[in-house]
Formats: C-alpha cells, sequence, structure tokens
C-alpha cells in the first residue's frame, strides 16, 4: 500500500481496463446465473455426452447386468414353473447390481480431476447438480433396463412386456437413484470409495427392492391390481420422501 | 480432566440396582407362560433390547439433524454412541429373538417383519461406523454421519411396512404360520408389569451407557487436542 | 492501513479462523488487495495457502472472520461471489472424456454465458487451443490441460483469479507458455491472487508478494521495493522469523 497517494502507473491503468470491462460486463449480462433447471439440464447433457463418446459404463453395466442374468441359470437351475416366481427377484437383484455400478462411475468421473469443485464453483444452486446427476443416472439405469428386459424374454422365453412392470421398473429405479445418487457422492468422497456405496445403499434400499419385487411379480402372474396396490403405493412414498430428503441433505455433503 | 460426576456415579448404581431387579422379577415374579415355559422369558429382555435399538436410532437421526443445523461437534459425538449402543442393543435383540425361535418354532430365525427391520437397523449401524471409518477430516465424517443417520432412520419404518405387508400376503415357507413377535401369548398383569419394568430398566442402562460414551468421546477429542498441541 | 485503500478493495479479509476438526490452520488472516494487483502468496507446505485459496473461492467456509470479495460477503452470499471469480487449481477441474470444446460449452451453460460459440473460440484462442478444441481432454498433456483450465477459469470474464500453483507437474515449456497467459490475463486489469512455492516464477509475474507462514501472513512487499534476486532472501527471513 502506497503512502504517497500516487497510485503507479500500471495500477491506474489496470484500473481504468477493469472499470471499462467491468461496466461492459454489466452492459451484455445483468446477472450470471443460468437457474436451476438450465444448471441440470446442462450436468445431464454433460454426462449423455461423455458417455455416448466412448460408452465405457453403459457397456461395463451391460455386461455385467447379462452375465448376472446367465449366472442366475445354472446357479438356480430351474423348471419354467419356477422360474416364472423368481424372475422379478432375479431382474431386480441385476438392477440393483449394475446400478451400483453405474453410480460408482458416475460419481466417480467428479472426483476425477477435481470436477466436483468445477461444479461447486458455478453460481448455481447446489440441487442442480443432484438433480442433473440423478437423472442422468437414471437415464443410464433405464437403458441398461431396456436392453436387459428383452434379452431375458428370449433367453427365457417369458413375455416381459406388460405395462404394469415397465412402470414398476420406473417407480422402483427412480427411488433407488433418489438414495443411490446422494449415497454415491458420500462414498466417492471416502477413502474406501466403491466398496462403500452397496454397504450403504442397500440396507436402505430394502423397501424399493422388497416392493418392486413384490409389484413386478404381481404384473407378471396377473395378479388383481387392488393386490398389488399397497406395493405401488409403497413405491411412490419411498420415492417421494427420499428425494426430498436427499436433495434438502445434498448440501451439506458437497459442501465444506 | 474431570472425574465421574456425582450423578453418573449415581446413576450407574441405580441401573445396576435396576437390573437386578428386572432380572428378579422375570424369573421370579412374572409367571411361567403355558405353552413356552421358562424360554418366553426371554421375550422380557428381548424387546426392551430392541425398543433400545430404535431408541438410539432415533437419538443418532435427532443429534444428526441437530448437528447439520448447528455445526457443533458435541452433537456429532453423542451421535457417534447412539450408534454404536445401538448397535449392540440391535444385536443383542436379534440373538434373544434367536433364542427364543428356536424351541418354540424349531426354527433359528424366523422372517418376521420385527426381525428382519432389527437386522436391517443393525445393518444400518454397521455401515455408518464403516463410513466414518473412512473418512479423516472430522468435519466431513461428521456431517456424512449426520446425514446417513438420517436417511437410515427414515428409511427404517418403510422396512417394517414392506416386510409386514411381504407377510400378510405370502405366509412363510419355513416353519409354521405362528405370528412371531406378534406376542403370541396373552399377558397376565404380572406379565404385563414385569414388561414395561424391563423397559424402564433398559432405558436407564441406554441412559448410563451414553453418558459414559459421550464423556468417553469427550476425552479423546481432549486427547487429540493435546496431541496437536504438543507438536506444534 | 489507510481508510482509502480499505474502502477500494476488491478482496477484503478480516481476522480469518479456519479449522480442521480440532487443528487451526488459519488462524486470524488479515488481507487486502486492491483491483488489478496480482498478488503471489507464497510460504511453506502446510502453511495454509490452498485452504485460504479455497475458502476465496467459496469452496471451503470460513469458522470466523469477514471475507468480502468484490462486496460481496462470504459464506452468505457466496453464489454472487462466484460469477466474479474464476479459479484455477492444480487440478484442471476438467471432463477427459469430453472435448476441449465441450468443456468449455459446459462450463458456459453453467455460467450463463451469452453468445457462447463467439466466448469459447475467443477463449480457446486466447490459450492456444483452437487446433486442439474437438480433441478429447484425457488426450491432452499436463500443460495443455492447465492452459484449457485457465480457459475455463476466464470464460465468464470475472475481475478476479485464483491460482492454487499452477505450475505443479509442468515442464519448462509448458511453464514458459502458461506464464505468457498468466501475464496476459493479468494485464487485462484482472486481480490476480497466485500461490505458489516456485518463487522464481512468481517474481517474474506478480505486483507484490505476501508471505504465509503456519496460516498467518507474516510479510508483504511491492514488487518495486525488491530489487531483482531479493525474493529469495525476503522469503527465506520471513519464513525463518517464527
Amino acid at each position: 500500500m502506497n503512502g504517497q497517494g500516487k497510485t503507479p502507473d500500471h495500477i491506474s491503468q489496470a484500473e481504468s481496463i477493469r472499470s471499462a470491462a467491468a461496466s461492459k460486463l454489466e452492459a451484455n449480462v445483468p446477472s450470471l446465473s443460468p437457474g436451476i433447471l438450465k444448471a441440470v439440464w446442462a450436468v445431464v447433457w454433460k454426462d449423455l455426452s461423455a458417455e455416448l463418446r466412448g460408452r465405457e459404463m453403459l457397456s461395463a453395466m451391460l455386461v455385467f447386468a447379462l452375465l448376472v442374468i446367465i449366472i442366475f441359470n445354472f446357479a438356480l437351475e430351474l423348471d419354467a414353473k419356477t422360474r416364472a416366481a423368481v424372475t422379478s427377484g432375479v431382474l431386480w437383484v441385476t438392477f440393483a447390481f449394475a446400478g451400483t455400478l453405474g453410480l460408482n462411475r458416475s460419481m466417480a468421473m467428479e472426483k476425477d480431476r477435481g470436477c466436483l469443485d468445477g461444479l461447486l464453483l458455478a453460481p448455481v444452486d447446489r440441487s442442480a447438480i443432484y438433480f442433473g446427476k440423478s437423472i442422468s443416472n437414471l437415464i443410464f439405469m433405464l437403458i441398461v433396463e431396456a436392453i436387459v428386459l428383452p434379452v431375458y424374454s428370449v433367453l427365457y422365453n417369458t413375455n416381459l412386456f406388460k405395462p404394469g412392470l415397465l412402470l414398476v421398473i420406473l417407480l422402483g429405479s427412480v427411488g433407488y437413484i433418489a438414495v443411490g445418487t446422494l449415497l454415491a457422492s458420500m462414498a466417492v468422497q471416502t477413502r474406501t470409495r466403491d466398496i462403500l456405496l452397496p454397504i450403504l445403499l442397500f440396507p436402505v434400499a430394502v423397501p424399493v427392492l422388497i416392493a418392486a419385487v413384490k409389484a413386478s411379480s404381481g404384473f407378471l402372474e396377473g395378479i388383481v391390481f387392488p393386490e398389488i396396490l399397497p406395493w405401488l403405493n409403497l413405491l411412490i412414498v419411498y420415492d417421494i420422501i427420499f428425494l426430498a430428503v436427499s436433495f434438502m441433505v445434498f448440501d451439506y455433503i458437497v459442501e465444506e | 480432566m474431570k472425574s465421574k460426576p456425582t450423578m453418573l456415579k449415581i446413576l450407574d448404581i441405580v441401573t445396576v440396582l435396576l437390573l437386578l431387579a428386572a432380572t428378579t422379577m422375570v424369573f421370579f415374579y412374572a409367571p411361567l407362560e403355558a405353552v413356552m415355559g421358562q424360554v418366553q422369558k426371554v421375550f422380557y429382555f428381548h424387546v426392551a433390547a430392541g425398543w433400545v435399538g430404535m431408541l438410539s436410532f432415533l437419538t443418532a437421526a435427532f443429534v444428526g439433524v441437530m448437528y447439520l443445523v448447528k455445526n457443533d461437534f458435541k452433537w456429532d459425538i453423542v451421535g457417534l454412541a447412539a450408534v454404536e449402543i445401538g448397535m449392540v442393543f440391535a444385536f443383542i435383540n436379534i440373538v434373544t429373538g434367536s433364542i427364543w425361535a428356536r424351541p418354540i418354532w424349531n426354527t433359528w430365525w424366523t422372517w418376521d417383519p420385527r426381525l428382519t427391520t432389527a437386522t436391517i437397523m443393525m445393518l444400518i449401524y454397521a455401515a455408518y461406523l464403516m463410513l466414518r471409518a473412512g473418512i479423516e477430516d472430522p468435519n466431513r465424517r461428521a456431517r456424512f454421519g449426520a446425514v446417513y443417520a438420517i436417511i437410515g432412520f427414515l428409511s427404517v419404518p418403510l422396512t417394517f411396512f414392506s416386510a409386514r405387508l411381504f407377510r400378510t400376503i405370502h405366509p412363510i415357507v419355513v416353519g409354521t404360520n405362528q405370528p412371531g413377535a406378534q406376542g403370541s401369548f396373552d399377558m397376565t398383569p404380572a406379565m404385563l408389569q414385569t414388561f414395561l419394568f424391563s423397559l424402564l430398566v433398559f432405558t436407564f442402562i441406554f441412559i448410563d451407557l451414553l453418558w459414559h460414551r459421550i464423556r468417553l468421546g469427550r476425552l479423546s477429542s481432549r486427547v487429540e487436542q493435546l496431541k496437536l498441541k504438543s507438536l506444534e | 492501513m489507510n481508510m482509502d485503500a480499505s474502502a477500494s478493495a476488491i478482496i477484503r479479509v478480516n481476522n480469518l479462523i479456519k479449522r480442521f476438526g480440532l487443528k487451526t490452520v488459519l488462524r486470524g488472516i488479515s488481507f487486502t488487495v486492491q483491483p488489478g494487483e496480482f498478488v503471489a502468496l507464497l510460504g511453506p507446505n502446510g502453511a495454509g495457502k490452498t485452504t485460504f485459496l479455497r475458502i476465496l473461492s467459496s469452496l471451503s467456509k470460513p469458522a470466523s472472520g469477514q471475507v468480502l470479495i468484490a462486496g460481496h460477503s462470504l459464506p452468505s452470499q457466496a453464489s454472487a461471489v462466484r460469477s466474479r471469480i474464476g479459479v484455477v487449481s492444480h487440478q484442471p477441474l476438467l471432463y477427459g472424456d469430453l472435448s476441449a470444446y465441450d468443456n468449455l460449452r459446459f462450463y458456459g451453460r453453467m455460467y450463463g454465458i451469452p453468445s457462447m460459440d463467439e466466448r469459447i473460440t475467443e477463449v480457446l484462442e486466447l490459450v492456444g487451443l483452437l487446433s486442439r478444441r474437438r480433441d478429447l481432454v484425457r488426450t491432452f498433456s499436463r500443460g495443455m490441460q492447465q492452459r484449457l483450465a485457465i480457459g475455463r477459469a476466464v470464460l465468464h470474464d470475472p475481475e478476479i483469479m485464483l491460482f492454487d500453483e499452477p505450475h505443479t507437474g509442468l515442464d519448462q515449456d509448458a511453464c514458459e507458455m502458461l506464464d505468457s497467459v498468466l501475464s496476459e490475463v493479468g494485464a487485462r486489469g484482472r486481480t490476480v491472487v497466485m500461490t505458489s512455492h516456485n518463487l522464481s516464477r512468481a517474481a517474474g509475474l506478480a505486483t507484490r508478494f505476501d508471505v504465509i507462514s503456519r496460516g498467518l501472513i507474516v510479510a508483504s512487499t511491492r514488487q518495486d521495493n525488491l530489487n531483482p534476486g531479493e525474493l529469495l532472501s525476503f522469503y527465506n527471513k520471513a519464513t525463518t522469523k517464527q
């Protein structure tokens, strides 16, 4: 700090450039803040672009899911009748494990090269990050499910394309991903990383998995709707509660 | 470090006495149940342990919220204490449940909703401890612990409902159709008194252990602080 | 410190304290930066440079003390601060699976920048990566990633730049290139705070040198007060005083 009161040339020059730049900036951009929806969309687009480029994560999830289904065939050695009864269980176990892979990969991408800081530096609400990541995680899980269904149908000669089942898959995936994204954000910031996610997620996701399996088999076996309804309600309740809570606590996970 | 406060000393003694009293009640005051015999007496401590497990969970979730709001470490110490105690009592709950099940229904395990939920609760506790173990930064450890305690706590009622719904729609495959811990016996007044007294005693045990564990937590903090000071 | 200087300061930190658990890392730092200054924050490892910079970037919250950036207070007005600062840390903050152009497009959207394509092209030219705009960032050398990181940081034309040891891991050539970008960035009237433990690099770029040691700023001097080569002795004197 200059006690003389006369500022050096290059600083006063910098001053004038700065104020010129500042006024130009203010003229063009009233406020640099894109709004939550745009930010969410930006995050989703970023995740989809990055994945579509190399498709590493999707292929890993898919191959894994198919392997699990095939292993089940040998491990359970079922005849056609029993197989019908366990189909929904097999499907959901597969989805749960493949989902974990995707969640891990998705959050690891942010940890890599410090990108999470990049997201936090942007002048957007943190919930935009949560919703953006959740939506892209959901999309990936749905893609895998969309491919597994026909493959399973073909391999085991069953028709899985009942609209009720599709609804259950959607509701179940939403709940699973809502909590999964939050917990994956935590897991990726610990020393134990990948291993920790299933340990954190599965006990908490039990209601979703139970409800999804029961509702799925309900639709597959053609059980009357009123009996399936309680399971659907449970799924919806779970989805709402955990979307709300995860969104509310997400800030505490990412901010220091 | 201050020595044990007088209140705590008194509480220790009171708790031990209460526990002795409860045990006496269970074995000498409560009548022998007609069908199940001696084994039924496990019930009193089984349910009380389960109660403490749930109480711990509630405590952990509550202090979790307090920590996130107030950002004060003392809440975190309470949270960790609650989870550790909860885990032990959830385990006791499960084991006593198993001991009860074996002679009655000829099986070590029933997938009854309460037992299932207790097991899952214990797994959530274990996950909580593993989560904390993987974090160096104390602030992050406390934050993550708080968040997981809240999430875990919210999922438990839903787990219970789903397990119960599961049960009503499908009968259990293994074992008889006995409704398990639903209390398939009618309680005489003496039994009821013993039962409620056990709940009370276990609540005392919970508070006593919690207090001790919180002191331990504070002591360990103090040690950390002194260690850091000496390094400077 | 006279009132005038304080009033026009673009960064004003008063008695900042930061703790990690029981360990106090920043012990009451006071720090003022005038617009247009290029401050090099020097200090040994563990002094608290990165922690301090993270607080200035709004990535970390202070335990106590006042932090004012461009008139906005942290942490309460963090969102307003974020649009006016650009941060380069020693990690590139870039997505390896996206191209350079797509990385900038993503950040452009996150910052709500208008006429994005023009701005991105402008920035890529500034950091000398226009020809590599379609290439994936994971194919870039460290030096190129660092340059693109600077591009990301200036995309929204912030008044204040915060650099955390930007030369880490770069070879001589990359350092030279980085320096030319850094000085151009600094010359455009932006205020810069750069942490470094590379004294020779800092000497060529900064207008002011502050030394931070054990969580406090122990010395501060202007470029014009130092003769060439005096920086090292100034730094040594400041750090051994403890």
